[in-house]
């Protein structure tokens, strides 16, 4: 391996490459591993479900893959670019335009129209006003929320308000969609729609990588990366009988969450 | 981002949290009206006061000897002959002998009052107008005549209002005839400026006990230059009496500086108060601010998930910070400017909202307002973007 940041395989360049990644917390006196050494490689056009249970170190992983926190040890390649060594804002330029975040809570800024939360990451990206406009009801027409674009996000339903942040996930055009939890704050019957919104995206060519502890959202992925432990445990096909067993795991979190 | 944009997404901000806007901002606007009320009754309160003394005349040296006997002392001839030696320095001069608390009679009424014995040159000395009739001509001081100018309050008195013109009354017993009444200057009251009787000082003297002439007024030829005039009279005064107790020279510009040194100094002192009334309302903004980047770190989260770097953060939260201190220092200008005006006229002041206030006011605090809407900005901008997220 050399120290170039750009790395140079002959095959085709992962877009996310985890080599060798630890993230430790010192708590008191003990180190707490929240990923214990966790290699892997995900590319285009791949639909990744990254499952476990909470405190599976899923979370930490969904954050570095997001570039929303760093490594302790490892490296990190993003395109074949060492990103955890960048240092914030040159971080910031990638989170913007390479990543597309969908959070279980939405995160809207409630202060600002929904085309404006839209228009967000187009202004930081430094487009014109006119082409952010353009962009973001393009977006906001994809999840069918076009007449809605003026409103304020506290106006809108809980599954409205998860399409707006889709929504604003799109609009940058990102290389990763990354949603964490998308369906966590959503009824079953809004939260189908959502998930197979994000079916819908990849079909049209998307990478996503979904980070959820539901086994069953996690099998409608075409590859889902198990975590425990901060160690990968599985990394496949998403047959749902390979870890039936570890299925109820995941239900039985589902309804506390709901408690 | 373009500033056209940070500036209405800072103003829909304003509006979005009205009542968090609002407690930003009467900190500002308290504070800058506070500075700009004080400062502009403060000048009011000044320029009344020179306006005051400009009416005294700022270039009139007031002289008063005692009298020291033999030859060791100045008559009236000396004092005339001085003010034409010394022209360079001095325009004018009258002899000024008072009688005090004389009796003033006419067949029906009578009242005591200072009568004051003068020359003709008091009068463009003192910028005196008549009314009716003229002043004191040099024949009237030469001559001894018993006539006399009066002011409103006493021909009003004595005679009713425009009926003093070439009426006689008696001074101490002796009969003067009113050849003159002067302008009305204050509203004819007693013990205003209104109140006075003009004799020729040789007719003054000629009813005094002593034949010596204690009291000289005197105009400076240039009012910037009294200071070396006083001194050009005070050595000629030391030259021929020879002792500095016998005589005494002082000008009403003294009196104006020692006045606005007194003035200074309360300037200083609601100077300081209007800095804390700023300071607390810096201290006000200051809260606030911090408060509210708090309150907003997750949305700083949210910002730079989606992209923002450090220096969108920042200059977000400055300009947020520059357009609620603006608009707060425009409604203390307002407030502070139409307040000074009001209270102005209550108290009688022509209270201007001077320039400086404002600029120095707004200036201030508007600098306080963008220094703490910048400095948590930045802890909050430097947060790990994660940290920042979770933070509820």
């Amino acid at each position: 391996m050399t120290d170039t940041p750009i790395r140079d395989s002959g095959a085709e360049t992962p877009l996310i490459e985890f080599e060798n990644i630890y993230k430790i917390y010192i708590m008191g006196d003990s180190e707490v591993h929240a990923l214990d050494g966790i290699s892997m490689k995900i590319y285009k056009g791949e639909f990744v479900a990254i499952v476990g249970q909470s405190g599976s170190g899923k979370s930490t992983c969904m954050n570095i893959i997001g570039c929303l926190d760093v490594p302790t040890r490892g490296r990190y390649f993003l395109r074949g670019t060492d990103v955890s060594t960048m240092v914030d804002d040159e971080q910031a330029e990638i989170r913007n335009k390479e990543l597309g975040f969908i959070f279980q809570q939405y995160n809207l800024i409630p202060k600002i129209s929904v085309k404006q939360n839209v228009e967000l990451p187009l202004m930081y990206a430094g487009l014109s006003e006119k082409e952010q406009e353009q962009r973001a009801l393009e977006a906001l027409d994809r999840v069918g929320l076009k007449d809605k674009a003026n409103n304020m996000p506290q106006q809108l339903s809980g599954g409205q308000q998860q399409r707006v942040s889709i929504a604003r996930a799109l609009a940058g055009d990102p290389s990763i969609i990354l949603a964490d939890e998308p369906t966590g704050a959503l009824d079953s019957k809004t939260g189908k729609e959502v998930l197979n919104f994000l079916k819908q995206l990849h079909r049209d060519g998307n990478t996503i990588v979904l980070i959820t502890h539901d086994n069953t959202i996690a099998a409608q992925a075409e590859r889902v990366i198990r975590i425990q432990d901060g160690r990968i445990t599985y990394d496949g096909e998403p047959d749902i009988n390979k870890f039936a067993t570890l299925a109820h795991a995941g239900d039985e979190e589902a309804d506390n969450n709901d408690a | 981002m373009t500033l056209k944009k940070s500036f209405a997404l800072a103003l829909s901000n304003l509006v979005f949290d009205k009542m968090r806007s609002l407690l930003t901002m009467l900190g500002i606007i308290i504070g800058v009206a506070a500075v700009i009320i004080l400062i502009s009754l403060m000048d009011g309160m000044m320029g009344l006061m020179n306006d005051e003394f400009a009416k005294l005349g700022t270039d009139t040296i007031n002289v008063s000897l005692t009298d020291r006997g033999g030859s060791r002392t100045v008559d009236d001839n000396d004092m005339y002959k001085f003010v034409s030696d010394n022209p360079e320095y001095l325009k004018a001069v009258s002899p000024t002998v008072t009688i005090p608390n004389a009796t003033v009679k006419t067949t029906d009424c009578d009242l005591t009052t200072n009568v004051s014995g003068v020359d003709e040159q008091y009068y463009s000395m003192k910028l005196l107008e008549t009314e009716n009739g003229r002043f004191l001509q040099f024949s009237d001081v030469e001559k001894k005549l018993k006539v006399c100018v009066i002011g409103t309050y006493i021909e009003k008195e004595l005679f009713g209002r425009g009926k003093g013109l070439g009426q006689s009354f008696k001074i101490n017993g002796k009969t003067f005839k009113v050849i003159g009444v002067l302008t009305e200057e204050g509203d004819s009251e007693s013990g205003g400026e209104d109140e006075i009787i003009y004799i020729p000082y040789t007719t003054a003297v000629s009813m005094s006990k002593t034949s010596f002439i204690g009291a000289y007024t005197m105009q400076a030829a240039d009012a910037d230059n009294v200071d070396n005039t006083v001194a050009r009279i005070k050595q000629y005064l030391d030259n021929k009496i020879g002792d500095s107790d016998y005589y005494n020279v002082t000008s009403v510009k003294q009196v104006m500086d020692m006045a606005s040194t007194m003035t200074g100094t309360m300037e200083t002192l609601l100077v300081c108060i209007a800095g804390i009334s700023l300071l607390v309302g810096g201290i006000g903004i200051m809260n606030i601010m911090l408060v509210s980047v708090t309150e907003r770190t997750r949305e700083i989260g949210i910002r730079k998930s989606l992209g923002a770097k450090c220096r969108d953060i920042k200059s977000q939260f400055v300009i947020e910070a520059a357009t609620v201190s603006g608009v707060g220092g425009m409604i203390g200008i307002l407030v502070g400017s139409v307040l000074s005006v009001v209270f102005g006229k209550m108290l009688d002041l022509n209270a201007v909202p001077s320039f400086t206030a404002i600029a120095v006011s707004f200036g201030v605090s508007v600098a306080i307002g963008i220094m703490f809407g910048y400095l948590p900005a930045k802890n909050a901008a430097n947060l790990n973007p994660i940290d920042a997220l979770r933070h509820e």
